[in-house]
C-alpha cells in the first residue's frame, strides 16, 4: 500500500520512499503509517503522547507519531522501525535488544529501539542517567527497563569498538 | 497468516477422525489424549492439558498447545521442553499456540498454569515422538532398538556421531501414535537444552517491527470498527438511532440493539460515524456508592473455588493472652492492567464460518462466548491468539471478539476492532478493591500465637499463612462489586500478602525483634526459608549504615508452587515523595526451564509491583472511571526504576512451576515495611502514596473519589 501515485496532497519521505497523502487536520502521522502505508511496526499505545509506542525519527530526531498532525511533517524525512535495518542486517541497537532479551511481549520494543537509536545518534556514549531521561517517555508495561537499559549500554559499546569514541 | 481449516475443530473431533495429514502433510503425529471440552467450570479441578505434535519431512516439529503466548515467554519455554525431549535445536520447533481449530482444548492462560499444565503434556508428547522415531529407525535399518539413541535430530547408533535424520524417517509416513501420559520424561538434572540461556529465536521480528500483533493484522479488504459503550458501568441502551448529520464517506453504522457500532476505512472515521448516533440510556441505581461500605454489605453466597477457610485452636482466647497484639484494617484499591496493546480483534467470515484473531488469554472460552452471542455452532467459530501486547490477567473473555464478528457479519468484509486507551480503562475490568481485617498476637519469645485474617473482595490466593500458628481463623468473603472486576497478575496474592507481611512486621516491631529473625522463627517451609535467607544475604540485611530518611523492609510470599522473598530499600523525602532505591528478590519455582525469560519475568514483576505498591489506583464516581488515561493513571516508568537484583534458585529436583506472577507479591509489603523503617509510619493501604482511606462511616460518600487533574 502506498500513496506514491497520488500527485497532490502532503509529500513526505518514509524510510527513503517518497509518499503523498491526503491532508486532513485530524490525521496524525501514526494514522498514516499504520492505516495508509501499512507500516504497523509503529504502535498505538495511548494516543496522547504518554507511552512512546509510536516513536519515529523525524529528520533524525525522535517524535511521537500520534501527536504529529501529518500536515506538520510535510517534506520531512521519516524513519520508522521498519526502516532501521539495511538489507536485512540489524543495527547495533536492534542486535543489542535481541541479544540482551530486552523484551517480553515486545509491544513497546519498536518505540524503544527507535528512541534508543535517536539517543545514540546524538549521544553515542550516554550515561545511565541520560538513558533514563531519554527513555522516560517510553513505557514498558512488562517492566523490562533493566534489560532495556542493558541493551542500550551494549549497543553503545558495540558502536565503539575497543571502547574508544 | 493461518493454516488451513479442519472440518471441525480438532478438540471437538475424535482423535481417529482428525485429518492431521491433510493439513500438516505427511509425517509422524504424536498425540496425548485431550480432555474433552467440559463446560468451563471451577478452577479447582482443572483438566489436564492436551498436546499433540507433528514431525515433518522438512525436519520441523510442530507442537500444538491450547495455551497462549501473551508476552510471558511461554512460547520459547515450551519450545525448549519439546526440543529437549526430541533432542533437537530450538530453531526446529514451531509452537502452534491457542488456535481453537487446531490446538487441544485449554481453559486459559492464567494462574501460572502454562508450565505445570502444558509443560508436562508437551514433554510427554515429545518423548513419545522420540520413542516412535527410534522404533521407525530400528525397523528401517533392522537394528536392535536398544542400541539406538536420538541425538541432534537424528537416530544414531549409541555413541555414533551421525545417523538417520528424523526427516528421512518420516518421509511418506502417515502415522499417528497415541502417547501414554505416564511416559518417562528426561529429568531436569539431565537437561541439555532446557534450563540453559537462549535468545528468542524470533527476536529479529520484534526489533524490526515485523512481528504482527493483533492490531497489526491486515487481511485483504479490511475495514475498521468502533463500538458504542455505555456512559457508565451498568447502563443499558434504551434506544439508538442515527443522527441528522451525514456519515463520513466510506463509513456505515451497524445498529443491532443493544449492540451499536460503526465501520469505516480507518478507526478514526469509524469513531466519527459512531459519534453521530443518538443514544438513550437507562442508568443504574444507585448512581453513587461508598465502595467499601458497598463491598462489606454485598456478600456473594454462591459456591466458588475462590474461597478458603482455615481454622484451628481458639484464636480469640490466644489473642486475649498474647504479649503483643495488632488489630488493623488494610485496604487495596482497584487497579488496572494497562497492557500496552489495548484489546483488539480481527474477524473474517467465509460463508457461515468465522475466524477471529484476538488478544485473549482464554481462546476456548472466547470461542464459546462468540458462538453463543451470535447463535452459531461452536464448530464454526475459530479463535486464534496471535502475538498480543501482554495481558496480565486483563484479557480474559471474548467481548471484543464478538463485537468484531458482529461488525464483520454486518458489512460483509473483515473488520478490525481495537479499543482506544480510554476504552481499555473504561470498559475492561479491574483488580478487585479489597479490605482485610486482621488481628494477630505474638509471645515474648517471638512465637506467633494468634492469627485472624478476613478479607472482603480480594479472593483466596495466598490467603493461608506460611507461618506456624496454632490458633487461627483465616477466611475470605466474596462481594458483589459496584465496578467490573476480574483476574489480575497473581490476583489476591498481592493483596493478601501485602496485609499479612505488613502485620508480621508490625508484630516484630512491637516485640522489638528484627523482622528477619521474627519470620525465621515462625517459618516452617524450607524452600521459603531458602529464598528468605538468600534475599537477606544478597541485600546485606542488617548491615546498613543508617541514613536519615532511608529505610529497609522485607517480605516473603508463596503461591502457585513459587516462593519469593524481597528486600526493599527506600528513601522517603516527604509524605508523598518517596523513591524505591533498591529491590532484591530471591525466587524459586522448581526447575528452571528458560533462565533468561524467568529473569525477565521476575524483574518485570518487580517493576509492575512498584506501580501497584506506590501509585496505581483507579478512581471512580458513580460508575465512571475518573482517570482513564495514561496521563492520569500513573504506571512505572524508567525514572521509577530502582536497582533491581534477582537471585534465582534452581531446583532441578522439582517440577517447573510458573514464574510470571508470584515474584511480584512480596514487593509492596517490603516497600511498606521499608517506609515504616524509615519513618515509623505504618501505611496500611495500597497504593502507599495514595490518599489514606478512612472508615466508611466517617466520610462522605464520594470522598476519596475526586476527579483526576489534567
Ligand atoms: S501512542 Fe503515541 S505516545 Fe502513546
Ligand atoms: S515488553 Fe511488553 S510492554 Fe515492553
Amino acid at each position: 500500500m502506498t500513496g506514491g501515485t497520488v500527485d497532490h496532497g502532503i509529500r513526505l519521505t518514509v524510510n527513503g520512499r517518497e509518499v503523498a497523502v491526503a491532508p486532513h487536520p485530524d490525521r496524525s502521522l501514526l494514522e498514516v503509517l499504520r492505516y495508509e502505508l501499512g507500516l504497523t511496526g509503529t504502535k498505538y499505545g495511548c494516543g496522547e503522547g504518554e507511552c512512546g509506542a509510536c516513536t519515529v525519527l523525524v529528520d533524525g530526531g525522535p517524535a511521537r507519531a500520534c501527536q504529529l498532525p501529518v500536515a506538520e511533517v510535510e517534506g520531512a524525512m521519516i524513519l520508522t522501525v521498519e526502516g532501521l535495518a539495511r538489507d536485512g542486517a540489524l543495527t547495533d541497537v536492534q542486535r543489542a535488544f535481541v541479544e540482551t532479551g530486552a523484551f517480553q511481549c515486545g509491544f513497546c520494543t519498536p518505540g524503544m529501539v527507535v528512541r534508543a537509536t535517536g539517543l545514540l545518534a546524538r549521544n553515542p556514549h550516554p550515561s545511565d542517567g541520560e538513558i533514563r531521561e531519554a527513555l522516560d517517555g517510553n513505557l514498558c508495561r512488562c517492566g523490562g527497563y533493566t534489560r532495556i537499559r542493558e541493551a542500550v549500554r551494549r549497543a553503545a559499546e558495540a558502536a565503539a569498538p575497543g571502547g574508544s569514541p | 497468516m493461518t493454516r488451513g481449516r479442519p472440518r471441525r475443530p480438532w478438540d471437538r473431533t475424535p482423535p481417529e477422525q482428525r485429518e492431521y495429514f491433510d493439513l500438516l502433510g505427511e509425517g509422524l503425529v504424536a498425540q496425548l489424549a485431550a480432555p474433552s471440552a467440559p463446560d468451563a467450570g471451577s478452577r479447582g479441578d482443572a483438566p489436564a492439558s492436551g498436546a499433540w505434535l507433528h514431525v515433518g519431512p522438512d525436519g520441523i516439529v510442530r507442537a500444538f498447545t491450547g495455551k497462549a503466548e501473551v508476552g510471558q515467554g511461554t512460547r520459547t519455554a515450551l519450545g525448549l521442553l519439546v526440543a529437549e525431549e526430541l533432542r533437537l535445536p530450538l530453531e526446529r520447533i514451531e509452537l502452534e499456540m491457542a488456535d481453537t481449530d487446531l490446538c487441544p482444548w485449554d481453559m486459559g492462560t492464567f494462574g501460572s498454569r502454562s508450565m505445570p499444565d502444558a509443560g508436562p503434556a508437551l514433554r510427554a508428547a515429545a518423548a513419545g515422538a522420540r520413542e516412535a522415531l527410534l522404533d521407525l529407525a530400528a525397523a528401517a535399518r533392522s537394528l536392535p532398538r536398544d542400541r539406538l539413541e536420538a541425538r541432534e535430530g537424528e537416530v544414531r547408533l549409541r555413541g555414533a556421531t551421525s545417523g538417520t535424520p528424523y526427516a528421512e524417517l518420516v518421509r511418506g509416513l502417515r502415522e499417528v501414535r497415541t502417547i501414554d501420559r505416564k511416559i518417562g520424561l528426561t529429568p531436569p538434572s539431565a537437561w541439555e537444552r532446557a534450563g540453559h540461556p537462549v535468545a528468542d529465536p524470533r527476536g529479529a521480528d520484534v526489533v524490526t517491527g515485523r512481528r504482527a500483533y493483533v492490531s497489526d493484522l491486515r487481511p485483504p479488504g479490511l475495514q475498521y470498527g468502533a463500538v458504542l459503550h455505555p456512559p457508565r458501568y451498568g447502563a443499558r441502551l434504551r434506544h439508538a438511532e442515527p443522527g441528522p448529520e451525514p456519515l463520513p464517506a466510506g463509513t456505515r453504522l451497524v445498529v443491532e440493539p443493544p449492540f451499536v457500532g460503526a465501520v469505516g476505512p480507518s478507526p478514526r472515521l469509524a469513531r466519527a460515524a459512531l459519534a453521530q448516533v443518538r443514544a438513550d440510556w437507562i442508568l443504574p441505581e444507585p448512581n453513587d456508592v461508598d465502595v467499601e461500605a458497598y463491598l462489606r454489605s454485598h456478600p456473594r453466597t454462591e459456591e466458588s473455588w475462590d474461597r478458603v477457610e482455615d481454622r484451628a485452636g481458639d484464636p480469640d482466647h490466644a489473642l486475649a493472652s498474647a504479649t503483643v497484639t495488632v488489630r488493623a484494617t488494610y485496604r487495596t484499591a482497584y487497579v488496572a492492567h494497562v497492557p500496552l496493546e489495548t484489546r483488539a480483534a480481527v474477524a473474517e467470515w467465509e460463508g457461515r464460518r468465522l475466524t477471529v484473531w484476538v488478544g485473549t488469554q482464554t481462546p476456548f472460552r472466547a470461542r464459546d462466548h462468540v458462538a453463543e452471542a451470535l447463535a452459531m455452532s461452536v464448530d464454526d467459530v475459530r479463535v486464534i491468539v496471535p502475538f498480543t501486547g501482554a495481558g496480565f490477567g486483563g484479557k480474559h473473555g471474548g467481548d471484543v471478539a464478538t463485537a468484531a464478528a458482529r461488525l464483520a457479519r454486518a458489512v460483509g468484509c473483515p473488520v478490525a476492532l481495537q479499543y482506544s486507551r480510554e476504552e481499555e480503562f473504561r470498559f475492561g475490568y479491574f483488580r478487585p478493591m479489597a479490605i482485610i481485617d486482621i488481628a494477630a498476637g505474638a509471645e515474648k519469645d517471638g512465637r506467633l500465637s494468634a492469627w485472624t485474617f478476613h478479607n472482603t473482595n480480594a479472593g483466596a490466593a495466598a490467603l493461608r499463612t506460611p507461618y506456624r500458628v496454632a490458633h487461627r481463623r483465616i477466611d475470605n468473603e466474596l462481594s458483589e462489586s459496584p465496578l467490573p472486576q476480574g483476574a489480575y497478575r497473581s490476583l489476591a496474592a498481592n493483596t493478601n500478602n501485602f496485609a499479612r507481611e505488613s502485620v508480621m512486621d508490625e508484630l516484630a516491631a512491637r516485640l522489638g525483634i528484627d523482622p528477619l529473625e521474627f519470620r525465621r522463627k515462625n517459618l516452617e517451609d524450607e524452600r521459603l526459608r531458602a529464598v528468605l535467607d538468600r534475599a537477606a544475604d544478597r541485600s546485606g540485611w542488617g548491615g546498613w549504615v543508617p541514613r536519615a530518611g532511608w529505610g529497609h523492609g522485607l517480605a516473603l510470599g508463596f503461591e502457585k508452587s513459587g516462593r519469593v522473598a524481597t528486600v526493599a530499600e527506600v528513601e522517603v523525602r516527604g509524605e508523598r515523595d518517596l523513591r524505591v532505591r533498591r529491590l532484591v528478590t530471591a525466587f524459586e519455582a522448581g526447575a528452571i526451564v528458560h533462565p533468561r525469560n524467568l529473569l525477565s519475568q521476575v524483574e518485570g514483576a518487580a517493576v509492575q509491583a512498584i506501580g501497584g505498591a506506590l501509585f496505581e489506583e483507579i478512581r471512580t464516581r458513580a460508575g465512571r472511571v475518573l482517570n482513564p488515561r495514561l496521563s492520569q493513571y500513573r504506571v512505572p516508568r524508567f525514572s521509577d526504576l530502582p536497582e533491581i537484583e534477582v537471585v534465582l534458585l534452581d531446583r532441578p529436583d522439582l517440577p517447573p512451576a510458573g514464574g510470571g506472577e508470584t515474584p511480584m507479591i512480596a514487593t509492596a509489603p517490603a516497600i511498606a515495611n521499608a517506609i515504616f523503617d524509615a519513618t515509623g509510619r505504618r501505611v496500611r493501604h495500597l497504593p502507599l502514596l495514595g490518599k489514606e482511606p478512612t472508615a466508611p462511616t466517617d466520610r462522605p460518600s464520594t470522598e476519596n473519589l475526586t476527579p483526576a487533574a489534567g
